[in-house]
């Protein structure tokens, strides 16, 4: 049997602590996109710092993970970006991840799933009851991990058009 | 989705709730109102796929061997349905712009349902049936206070 391979936890997970980016975690951060991606992006991670983490602090949450004991190891596993947003499509208050990766050589560790909950505790002090994402629905994994943390569809379809036909 | 698939999936949904268990088809067919002889088969199915083995003998029965993190609700219809080619065009070469149009929308919804099976496991199942056995609970005691 194939399937998603969820990094929701093997076992009980590395001893990580979740906080605030930091400038000098960009480097780290635009490694683990690069990877996941395959495209190494500075310029955009520039700007998401830039955007994210130095204004509006309230509404806007730029999460990394940092492993507790680094010692030779990389100094970031993953990150997270979650905002507020409000009245967008017409919907109440709500929190958006719109950022989201693991490096791949520290999954199977609960770091995914502890950046998540910790994203929903941020959104529901701010005092939001909502939380959404959007996944390619092609990419078992993403879409895999955000289903086995209990999210489901929500109200909204996602439609688009190709401007060349 | 046919009734074998959603058989399977209730049976594995069961038995991987507790691997250690030993669980009969009869004891499975009644909780779900089917009869042994179709369960049989669907079970027969499921034990070919390496998902569970059979125990024979007394306090014997079906137990869980899968794995429940990457076995995926597409794994288990797959087995049953041939999930392919759900999207089907009679006769491409005399298909109308109207038959080829209504293809496409067939296609879209075909392909999301897909992606959706295939994104959901029987590990998230089970989180899923806790968190609303959760919620149920909650709804009780808020209907009682």
């Amino acid at each position: 049997m194939t399937g998603p391979d969820q990094n929701n936890g093997e076992d009980n997970g590395l001893d990580i602590r979740i906080r605030r980016v930091d400038r000098k975690d960009l480097d780290a951060v635009i490694a683990i996109d690069a990877q996941v991606t395959g495209n190494s992006k500075p310029d955009y991670w520039n700007d998401l710092f830039d955007r994210y983490a130095t204004r509006r602090l309230n509404e806007r949450f730029f999460v990394v993970a940092e492993p507790v004991n680094a010692g030779d190891g990389p100094s970031i596993l993953g990150y997270l970006i979650g905002e507020i947003r409000t009245w967008e499509f017409g919907s109440e208050p709500c929190g958006w991840i719109f950022a989201f990766a693991v490096d791949p050589a520290a999954r199977l560790q609960r770091i995914g799933e502890r950046m998540f909950q910790n994203m929903s505790d941020e959104f529901r002090q701010a005092g939001v009851n909502t939380m959404r994402t959007m996944v390619l629905r092609h990419e078992p994994l993403p879409m895999g991990f955000f289903r086995s943390e209990g999210m489901v569809a929500g109200p909204y379809i996602q439609l688009e058009k190709d401007l060349n036909d | 989705m046919q009734k074998s698939s959603r058989l399977a999936i209730y049976a594995l949904i069961d038995l991987a709730a507790d691997p250690e268990r030993q669980v009969s088809v009869s004891e499975i067919g009644e909780k779900y109102r089917v009869s042994a002889h179709h369960l049989a088969k669907v079970m027969h199915a499921l034990g070919r796929a390496g998902l569970v083995q059979s125990i024979r003998g007394v306090g014997g029965g079906y137990s869980f061997i899968g794995n429940a993190k990457r076995t995926t609700l597409l794994d288990i219809i797959s087995l049953f349905e041939d999930t392919s080619s759900d999207c089907k065009l009679t006769d491409p070469r005399v298909a109308t712009d109207a038959e080829w149009v209504l293809f496409d929308i067939m296609c879209e919804i075909d392909d999301l349902a897909k992606a959706t099976f295939g994104s959901i496991t029987i590990s998230t199942m089970l989180k899923q049936i806790e968190r609303r056995k959760k919620s149920v609970a909650a709804q009780q005691v808020a209907a009682e206070v």
